[in-house]
């Protein structure tokens, strides 16, 4: 159905987002680019001058770099297990008939509506502090000693407050990819008898697979540069310094740009590499 | 009766005229600390005196650091008066980014600032902030579980008695620890105290030659000395407990002592907020038996202008009403003694109706034993009491208190913190050109 | 042929889901509550759920303290209006991609994804010194537009599944009928995508509305949104649970309410393509 005409016509609407985003990308990355071969210290007078390769050379060579990549990595992948495993089961529960189904979804969708900030705040000092939190009493009710989460588990803790904000856009799509199910395909295998496991492994998942992919996808997007967690929480202590909290450092604590801007060529290259990655389990699974 | 309703009429004019020339909105940025609230509360007095109205932007201590530091930095120009510190002020007074203060007027009298105060606020002798609150670090202790402990606390005790103290006031049955230090990462949370502790003990940052000094005993026997006492005496996860957490714990009854801020006082003892008010005692900071330095620090919450504003009158008219004795007398009068701002003017600890404040004499003693320019037993290149007053410190040192918290945590030991606290240094200070 | 479900299974479904439910809930419940309580009730060891003297005091003295109409109208009017925006911005381009693909298409949607993955600390000094040159500091316009920006990739991406849904057949059948290009996306395109745009719109003003590293970093006092507000309210001295809680619920209940009340416009339409 394509003709000339609505082909050019086609370049001529996507020209004012792809032009947009392009200056929003272009932009700020010759800039990133610029200052991070630039000794760029604000507080010592500016611009002092050109760096070479230093930066990059002191951003990577810092014993800080490679433990914050993989509190990165760890705390990506922990909470993508944690909201598409937990997202599949619920999504299958919440699709059972039910009373009440209309207000369970509100509860279970309601803590993506919350601010970062607000939820770290409240994680922190109402649950997880070790002597008027919640989990503190729970504990010591039954007996035992309270933990003390923010530093004994705090990448664990990091990954709970990060997965209780994404678990409901999780659930959310896995639902919607349930529900279209066919339910006679389900039926026929449960009266011949194929064990619920089994029925989960080979029809439910396959199905799902779509769903959990656009479900990783978006939300690595997303949990590569969660940041008000960790500044709210720990502040970078206790092993949670992920490179995004990393590059804070360098540009607003030390006031060194050009490093934090070496830092950040560095983040968009993985960034690059984690969406090269995606985009080719996605890219494939877009097709079929 | 007519001439009355011309005189009403006539200074309404006048009053009108005055406003209508004059008249700005100026925007300050705060930290949302109880004593600069208060002063928001107070705001319509300073409109009523000058006809200037105030937008007020007030956020928690990190994130106004971060603003206020990359809007000068930039020149961004969004603030007529910054609530900065006394780390800030000679840095930005140096690099011109701020109006200095020297031509205020005869009736503010900045004689009365305290000396201490002035001079960690000036750059080359000239004040570029006016201190609006003033602090320095004391011990606060329960009176009643001293009593009870069989002990009795001297007005400048030693580290040594405040373990022994501690072991004393200990209490895991009745849930009372026998005391409560920040051990949050941060310069100014738990990096703070520690370096107080490592001054006490003889260490400093750097020697004279900016060659960092974590390798040395006496930051090995200070920080031995401050893990030993949390782990044994402290609250259960003190590695994440900062001034806030400290001050609900003390309010709670859950601590026996406490080290910090003398500010913290008025909130100990305020009835309203305290399950402790009436048994709160106060002494000198410690120090280690034979050192001659003790763990006071010195830091005041301090109003500048940036340098470029175009509300420059407005804003020193903000300043000499918000830093003036008039503003002391007006929260007294409508707030009590105790609810003053502390720490800044000499004048306040010489009149007699603050003298009656249980927790005064304390505080002053405390600010007058600490010295910026000799902040340590041995000579340093530096100024600065808990912080080193060199751009690159904020970074270094949040990274350094990040390596001892973890200690706290029982993640590391303390040799392997000290020995990255060390490579830190020298990474910074190499890069900043130091060495 | 219906399966038919017993009444019982049927029980334990909702028990089974109810207990989640409350459970995920918890913490927003537990901040709710929390906030009618008075600061000395809020830490009562142990912890008192419901049977306390309810208080309205925190949400006094928050009241008392900022000027909260004005945090709350900018932040409508910032994720209202970047939403609004990239709603206007990305239905051409979602269009031309769904129904005028190219070889390119999928690439050039991926490539608007990766921009959302620019670290936002690296750029705050360029794009400050940008915003300063701009006098876009502290102005609802300049935040309007920096969002925009940020959520158009997902925006995009959001209609472009949409439209891929809707049958090629209408489209065609409207050609012949002589309807031109603008007439094509006006009277039968946007009629059909109208779910699919509301749960886009949806989508995108919760996050601009929680977005809370440029709107703190690129406003002062005329512009500050609601993520400005809960700054001052962060750690406070003293205990503070009980402000805390008060300054929280109201920072998120106006994108609580909406949500709630559109929750099945938000369900229904996001898929960002899952379902086939």
């Amino acid at each position: 159905m394509a003709t000339q005409h609505s082909r050019s016509a086609a370049r001529m609407m996507m020209a004012p987002a792809v032009v947009l985003l392009l200056g929003w990308m272009l932009v700020p990355l010759v800039m990133t680019l610029y200052f991070s071969f630039k000794n760029y210290l604000p507080l010592r007078g500016g611009d002092l001058g050109w760096a070479g390769f230093d930066n990059y050379v002191r951003f990577v060579s810092s014993s800080a770099f490679w433990p914050s990549i993989q509190a990165t990595l760890i705390i990506v992948g922990g909470a993508l297990i944690i909201t598409v495993g937990f997202g599949v089961l619920l999504g299958i529960l919440l699709n059972q008939p039910m009373w009440g189904q209309g207000v369970v979804r509100i509860l279970v969708i309601a803590p993506f509506f919350v601010m970062p900030t607000v939820s770290a705040l409240v994680w922190k000092n109402m649950f997880m502090d070790p002597t008027n939190g919640l989990f503190a009493h729970l504990w010591r009710f039954f007996g035992a000693d309270p933990v003390v989460w923010l530093s004994d588990a705090s990448l664990t803790s990091i990954i709970m407050i990060v997965s209780w904000q994404w678990l409901p856009f999780a659930t959310l799509i896995l639902l919607t990819a349930i529900q279209s199910l066919d339910g006679e395909q389900l039926e026929a295998s449960e009266m011949d008898g194929a064990p619920a496991l089994k029925r989960f492994w080979y029809i439910v998942l396959p199905h799902l697979s779509r769903a959990i992919t656009i479900v990783i996808l978006i939300e690595t997007i997303f949990l590569l540069s969660i940041f008000a967690e960790i500044l709210v929480t720990t502040g970078g202590a206790f092993g949670t310094r992920t490179l995004t909290y990393l590059i804070y450092q360098r540009v607003l604590e030390s006031q060194n740009v050009g490093l934090g801007s070496a830092g950040g060529v560095y983040a968009i290259i993985l960034a690059n590499i984690v969406a090269i990655f995606l985009m080719r389990i996605v890219g494939k699974n877009l097709d079929a | 009766m007519n001439l009355t309703n011309a005189l009403f009429a006539a200074s309404a004019l006048v009053s009108v005229a005055a406003t209508a020339a004059t008249a700005d909105t100026i925007t300050i940025a705060t930290v949302n600390n109880g004593d600069m609230v208060r002063m928001q509360g107070y705001t319509d007095d300073f409109t009523a005196k000058t006809g200037h109205e105030v937008e007020w932007v007030t956020l928690e201590e990190n994130v106004l650091r971060q603003r206020v530091t990359t809007d000068i930095t930039a020149k961004g120009g969004q603030f007529d008066i910054m609530t900065i510190g006394m780390y800030e002020t000679p840095i930005w007074g140096a690099n011109g980014w701020l109006v200095p203060l020297d031509d205020l007027s005869e009736d503010y009298d900045a004689d009365d600032i305290l000396p201490a105060m002035a001079a960690g606020l000036s750059h080359d002798g000239t004040l570029y902030a006016a201190p609006f609150y003033g602090e320095s670090s004391m011990i606060m202790y329960r009176t009643d579980l001293m009593e009870k402990a069989g002990l009795e606390m001297p007005k400048a005790p030693t580290w040594e008695f405040i373990r022994e103290a501690a072991a004393a006031m200990d209490d895991d049955a009745n849930d009372i620890n026998g005391i409560c230090l920040r051990g949050k990462a941060g310069w100014g949370e738990g990096g703070a105290i520690i370096t107080v502790t490592a001054n006490s003990f003889g260490a400093r940052w750097f020697d004279e030659d900016w060659t960092p000094q974590f390798d040395q005993p006496e930051w090995k026997e200070a920080l031995t000395f401050f893990t030993n006492l949390m782990n044994d005496y402290g609250p259960a996860g003190y590695a994440t407990n900062g001034f806030n957490e400290n001050l609900s714990l003390f309010q709670q009854g859950k601590c026996g002592m406490w080290i910090d801020a003398t500010v913290a006082a008025s909130f100990v003892t305020n009835p309203d907020d305290s399950t402790v008010a009436d048994k709160v005692g106060f002494a000198l900071a410690p120090n280690h038996e034979g050192v001659e330095k003790r763990a006071n620090w010195l830091w005041a919450w301090a109003l500048a202008i940036p340098a470029g504003t175009q509300n420059e009158a407005a804003a020193k008219q903000f300043i000499e009403w918000a830093t003036s004795k008039d503003y002391i007398e007006l929260v007294a009068a409508k707030e009590g003694w105790a609810n003053v701002p502390p720490g800044a003017r000499t004048s306040l600890y010489e009149n007699p109706n603050y003298q009656e404040v249980p927790f005064a004499q304390t505080t002053l003693d405390s600010i007058l034993a600490a010295d910026p320019n000799n902040p340590t037993v041995e000579p340093v290149p530096y100024v600065g009491v808990q912080f080193v007053a060199i751009p690159e410190f904020a970074g270094l040192a949040s990274q350094v208190s990040q390596e001892f918290s973890a200690v706290y945590a029982g993640q590391q030991s303390v040799d392997e913190a000290l020995e990255k606290a060390q490579a830190i240094a020298m990474e910074e200070m190499e890069a900043a050109g130091y060495r | 042929m219906a399966r038919a479900v017993t009444n019982q299974r049927k029980a334990i479904n909702t028990a089974a889901a109810w207990i989640v439910g409350l459970l995920i809930f918890f913490p927003i419940l537990w901040t709710i509550l929390t906030s009618f309580k008075t600061e000395a009730v809020a830490i009562a060891d142990p912890p008192v759920f419901l049977g306390f003297d309810w208080t309205l005091e925190n949400y006094r003295t928050v009241l008392e303290r900022s000027n909260y109409a004005r945090f709350l109208w900018n932040s409508i009017i910032i994720a209202g209006g970047s939403t609004v925006l990239g709603i206007i911005v990305a239905v051409p381009a979602a269009w031309s991609m769904a129904f005028v693909p190219s070889n390119r298409t999928k690439d050039i949607l991926l490539w608007m994804l990766s921009t959302k993955m620019l670290p936002a600390v690296g750029v705050l000094y360029p794009i400050y010194l940008i915003f300063i040159n701009l006098g876009l500091l502290d102005s609802r316009l300049g935040l309007v537009v920096v969002l925009m920006l940020i959520n158009l990739p997902i925006i995009v991406w959001m209609l472009y599944t949409y439209f891929k849904e809707i049958p090629v057949d209408i489209l065609e059948a409207g050609r012949m009928d002589g309807a031109s290009l603008k007439d094509e996306i006006i009277y039968i395109l946007t009629p059909m995508a109208i779910p699919g745009i509301a749960s886009t719109l949806l989508l995108n003003f919760i996050l601009a509305w929680n977005e809370a590293f440029w709107t703190l970093n690129l406003t002062a006092a005329k512009a500050a949104p609601l993520t400005a507000f809960i700054a001052s309210y962060s750690s406070p001295e003293g205990l503070f649970y009980a402000k805390l809680s008060a300054a929280s619920t109201m920072a998120i209940a106006p994108i609580l309410i909406l949500g709630w009340f559109s929750q099945k416009q938000l369900v229904s339409g996001l898929t960002f393509g899952a379902v086939k």
